[in-house]
């Protein structure tokens, strides 16, 4: 019986104890603590069940498929286990493209952290207005259509493009940028640099100030405090930036594929290639496991660093 | 927001160095849009050509069979996508924030992981998993499969957004309005729901935009003849360019455009920096 | 001591909070603390009621079980007669002053005041009537339509009063409401609390760390340390009859003197020096003397009246402090340093460090704690 039905109507006072009540034991906290957990079990469940069957399901799937063989069907033959798949990762071919990945990942991380570190420094020593103006011209390419923004540099790149009509106009003749590495490093670059802005500038906005001038006054001079006191400070947003740059980087597909040519088959188109052309899928689910690993390790370095959110 | 110092303007040259480097950067993140959408009235088949002013290419897209059926597509995935994450992703956090119960962290950790995964990994996993399942349970992919993968990291997201705003959130709240005779579903109903409702708002807005731009992931698990707008594009990019596509591009600009604007909106209400 | 292992008792028959070996454990299998220790107290209808202790002394968990907002591990809590303790918080006939006041910032003032109503099924109209007058009561009118972002904190503060009377609990709970407020603020509202408390004659029950607080405002103290309920009783009671070494050096300052007893009117401190003291404890018992440093007096050595002879100790000014209305010493004497506060205007004769003293007490003023 509900204490609300007890109220009078002039609706004065407060409810009487309905009676009679348990007096409190150590039975009844803990099965007030299992309904508790219950019920928190119960709030989780439906997506709880969702993620196990839509994502957690899916990804043994891949690791599994990665130890089967490759039937001549363009599927795979779930009986014969063997670690073939991975020692093919040994392959030339492969090492190459790997290592051209990771080199490209590297220098987008490295040219989005040279860009985005003094951008993200002036834009925290902005008044409280201008930086959240800066904020959200900041957030507009964050959320505009990745495609298109890899397709605009298309258009831009183009043999017969704005910028080819451009370095001509000076004397420099066309640019043939379009379908070269360069050009993706570039597409790279525009998708993912509010990735590394984001974070390098919340790290840098909730730092002490007075921290700054109290180097100064101790002597050191703008780099010297910019070297001890500000990078060191500002650590966990490089970490975060770089390793939201980096790891989408690595997987790349879209960019590569617009901006790239033939010749420089990235990581992520690789393996794209091995399910819709090659039909390798063991070797394909191989090449996503290493991914997927690469991406976890640094992922728990990072909160190991004391990294909080992503 | 913060109540430190704040750090000091540079002064001088640093400054001036500074703030000329920072209108790079947005030159360098708007000129491309604005190139692009002024090709997209470029009246010449080359893309990158300018040949005189006209809209031909936005009445094409418009009176296209294809390009239309796959921004239907897009929008009605979109929509369920938003509706069934921001249920699935508000109770997660719900769960995460407000209680303990066993597999806790395990949760945690799944949930976490759609978000850090590289695209083409995910998109390869469920690939294998719908193929799999399409040969026991004898389904056709499409509509269905796109929008289970997309709430399958849209969950995450969501989830992601209202637990940080219920973080912000002072835990005698809930206790006050339980004191002052609510009960626990109308505590939440009426103290909980509002406060996180930003939250929610900022969270929706989120999935909807992630739904709308996915290309990777929708391209491994649709089924033959079915396509969404961005894996429709991408496919005529494969293909070779017209300005028609810039013109879509330039439609879908727009869209992220009112959905950044609804998102500020809803931080303005939020009341907090539009971080 | 005579009263820890009992019920401390309200006199009278009814008591509006009656608790009953109320004990509250977290945690689970090895890592267990106990909050709250076995606590038996009874609080009187129409009471001003404080619980004093320092952080983390269980204190603010005891009030959270009177709320519901946690439950005993075990134990009897009853509410005029009534037990309560396994009631979710949302049936019990008590409403709570939350510490940073927990206003619902998305309501007005006006929709914060009616909440507990509204739960209870008043009508709107109703509801927003009895609010307005007990917003009026806490001389907020004309703010009905403000949210808790736009009032001070002293204001707040008044709007969290207001939301909970609003409902005419039976009890009105309050964890350290004054504590977010400054000084001036503070005691203000101290006096306005104390009239609202007499004017509505609920019984307050008041959780704070600050001593003066409690002292001035309440009619009984419970002073708690470590989960453990160790004295309730008046200002007097805690000030004068401190029952063990803790609360003693707790309320106040106090010199605390160690020393033996010798027989029921003679102790014998440290040096060997005999002092009157009228004793319960046994022949041989370790007791300390806890003597007030304004209820001791200071003078020139050998200056003692011949009454105070045997409550007089020799020493050496170490330090002298002014305080604008009282002299602070410190002496010397042997083995220990005494505080002794003098008034101002009394203290004709000043002395400086190095001055050999006197000091001595009334036989009534110094009072025995065991450890």
């Amino acid at each position: 019986m509900s204490v609300l039905d007890q109220v009078p109507v002039d609706g004065g006072g407060s409810p009487p104890v309905s009676a009679p009540v348990a007096v409190a034991t150590p039975e009844f906290e803990a099965a007030n603590e299992r309904q508790s957990r219950r019920r928190g079990l119960l709030i989780a469940l439906p997506s709880y069940a969702y993620l196990v069957v839509f994502f957690a399901v899916p990804l043994l799937t891949v690791v599994i498929y990665s130890f089967a063989t490759r039937n001549r069907f363009g599927g795979a033959d779930l009986t014969g286990w063997n670690i073939d798949s991975y020692q093919e990762l040994g392959d030339d071919l492969i090492r190459t493209i790997f290592v051209r990945s990771a080199v490209l990942a590297l220098i987008t991380t490295v040219i989005c952290l040279a860009v985005s570190y003094p951008f993200a420094y002036y834009m925290a020593t902005r008044g409280e207005r201008t930086r959240n103006l800066m904020l959200v011209f900041v957030m507009i390419p964050f959320w505009t259509n990745f495609l298109v923004r890899n397709y605009a540099w298309y258009v831009i790149l183009g043999s017969d493009g704005p910028l080819s009509r451009i370095t001509e106009f000076v004397g420099l003749g066309p640019t043939r940028v379009l379908f070269t590495q360069v050009a993706v490093v570039l597409g790279l670059v525009y998708g993912y640099l509010p990735f590394m802005i984001l974070p390098l500038y919340a790290a840098i906005e909730r730092l002490d100030g007075r921290l700054l001038e109290a180097s100064r006054d101790l002597y050191a001079n703008g780099f010297q405090s910019f070297r001890h006191v500000l990078l060191p400070l500002s650590m966990p947003g490089v970490i975060a930036g770089s390793i939201l740059v980096f790891i989408p980087s690595l997987g790349a597909y879209v960019t590569p594929q617009i901006l790239g040519g033939a010749k420089t088959t990235l990581l992520g188109s690789y393996i794209v290639t091995q399910f819709l052309t090659a039909r390798n899928l063991p070797f394909g689910a191989a090449m996503s496991t290493v991914l997927m690993a690469v991406m976890l390790a640094a992922t728990i370095v990072y909160f190991r660093k004391g990294g909080r959110t992503l | 927001m913060s109540t430190n110092a704040g750090i000091t303007e540079p002064r001088g040259v640093t400054r001036g160095v500074l703030q000329g480097f920072s209108w790079l950067v947005y030159v360098f993140f708007y000129a491309p849009i604005l190139v692009l959408i002024i090709f997209s009235f470029s009246d010449n088949r080359n893309v990158g050509v300018w040949g005189g002013f006209t809209t031909s290419w936005y009445s094409e897209f418009v009176t296209d069979q294809p390009l239309t059926t796959a921004l239907g597509n897009s929008l009605r995935i979109a929509v369920v996508v938003t509706v069934v994450s921001v249920v699935l992703g508000t109770m997660a956090a719900l769960a995460l924030e407000r209680f303990r119960f066993r597999g806790r962290q395990v949760f945690d950790a799944l949930l976490y992981l759609p978000v850090i995964i590289p695209d083409v990994t995910m998109a390869v996993m469920l690939l294998l998993f719908f193929t799999q399942a399409a040969k026991w349970f004898g389904f056709s992919k499409g509509f269905a499969t796109i929008t289970l993968s997309h709430i399958a990291f849209n969950i995450s997201f969501v989830s992601i957004v209202v637990r940080a705003r219920l973080a912000g959130m002072d835990d005698n709240l809930e206790e006050a309005a339980m004191d002052l005779y609510a009960s626990r579903w109308q505590a939440f109903r009426h103290v909980t729901l509002p406060f996180i409702m930003p939250g929610i708002a900022g969270g929706a807005l989120l999935a909807m935009t992630l739904s709308l731009d996915d290309v990777v992931i929708t391209q491994f698990v649709t089924g033959a003849g079915w396509s969404t707008l961005p894996v429709y594009v991408f496919s005529l990019i494969r293909k070779g360019v017209t300005p028609l596509i810039n013109a879509v591009s330039v439609v879908m600009l727009v869209a992220s455009m009112v959905l950044v604007a609804l998102s500020l909106v809803v931080q303005r209400v939020r009341g907090g920096s539009p971080a | 001591m005579a009263e820890s292992a009992e019920t401390h008792g309200a006199t009278r028959a009814n008591p509006a909070v009656a608790l009953r070996g109320i004990t509250k454990r977290f945690g689970s299998d090895d890592t267990v603390v106990v909050a709250v220790d076995d606590v038996s107290l009874d609080i009187a209808d129409g009471e001003f009621f404080a619980m004093l202790g320092p952080s983390g002394c269980g204190k603010t968990t005891t009030l959270r079980m009177i709320a519901g907002l946690e439950f005993p591990t075990e134990g009897s809590l009853k509410i005029f007669g009534d037990e309560v303790g396994t009631l979710p918080p949302n049936k019990r006939p008590v409403n709570t002053v939350f510490q940073n006041y927990a206003l619902f910032p998305h309501m007005t003032v006006l929709d914060n005041v009616s909440f507990g109503l509204r739960m209870q099924k008043v009508s709107k109209s109703d509801a927003a009537a009895r609010a307005r007058e007990l917003i009026g009561l806490v001389r907020l009118s004309g703010m009905e339509h403000r949210k808790p972002a736009q009032l001070s904190g002293g204001q707040q503060q008044r709007v969290a009063l207001a939301r909970a009377l609003v409902n005419r609990p039976k009890v009105l709970l309050l964890d350290e409401p004054l504590g977010a407020l400054d000084l001036k603020l503070r005691q203000e509202m101290q006096g306005e609390l104390k009239s609202l408390q007499r004017e509505l004659g609920v019984s307050f029950v008041f959780v704070t760390h600050d001593q003066e607080e409690a002292l001035t405002m309440s009619d009984r103290i419970a002073v708690m340390d470590d989960g453990r309920l160790l004295q309730v009783g008046s200002a007097e009671d805690l000030y004068e009859r401190p029952v063990n070494r803790f609360v003693a050096d707790f309320i106040g300052q106090t010199n605390l003197i160690e020393a033996t007893v010798a027989d029921g009117a003679t102790i014998v401190l440290a040096n060997g020096s005999k002092v009157a003291a009228t004793t319960a404890h046994p022949a041989g018992a370790k007791v300390f003397m806890s003597l007030r440093p304004e209820s001791i007096t200071i003078g020139e050595r050998g200056s003692a009246p011949a009454e105070f002879r045997a409550d007089c100790l020799d020493g050496t000014v170490s330090e002298a402090t002014y305080l604008g209305h009282a002299v602070d010493y410190h002496v010397s004497i042997d083995w220990i340093d005494l505080e002794v506060r003098t008034p101002a205007v009394v203290a004709r004769k000043r002395y400086r460090p190095g001055d050999n003293v006197s000091v001595w007490w009334n036989r009534a003023s110094n009072w025995l704690v065991a450890d």
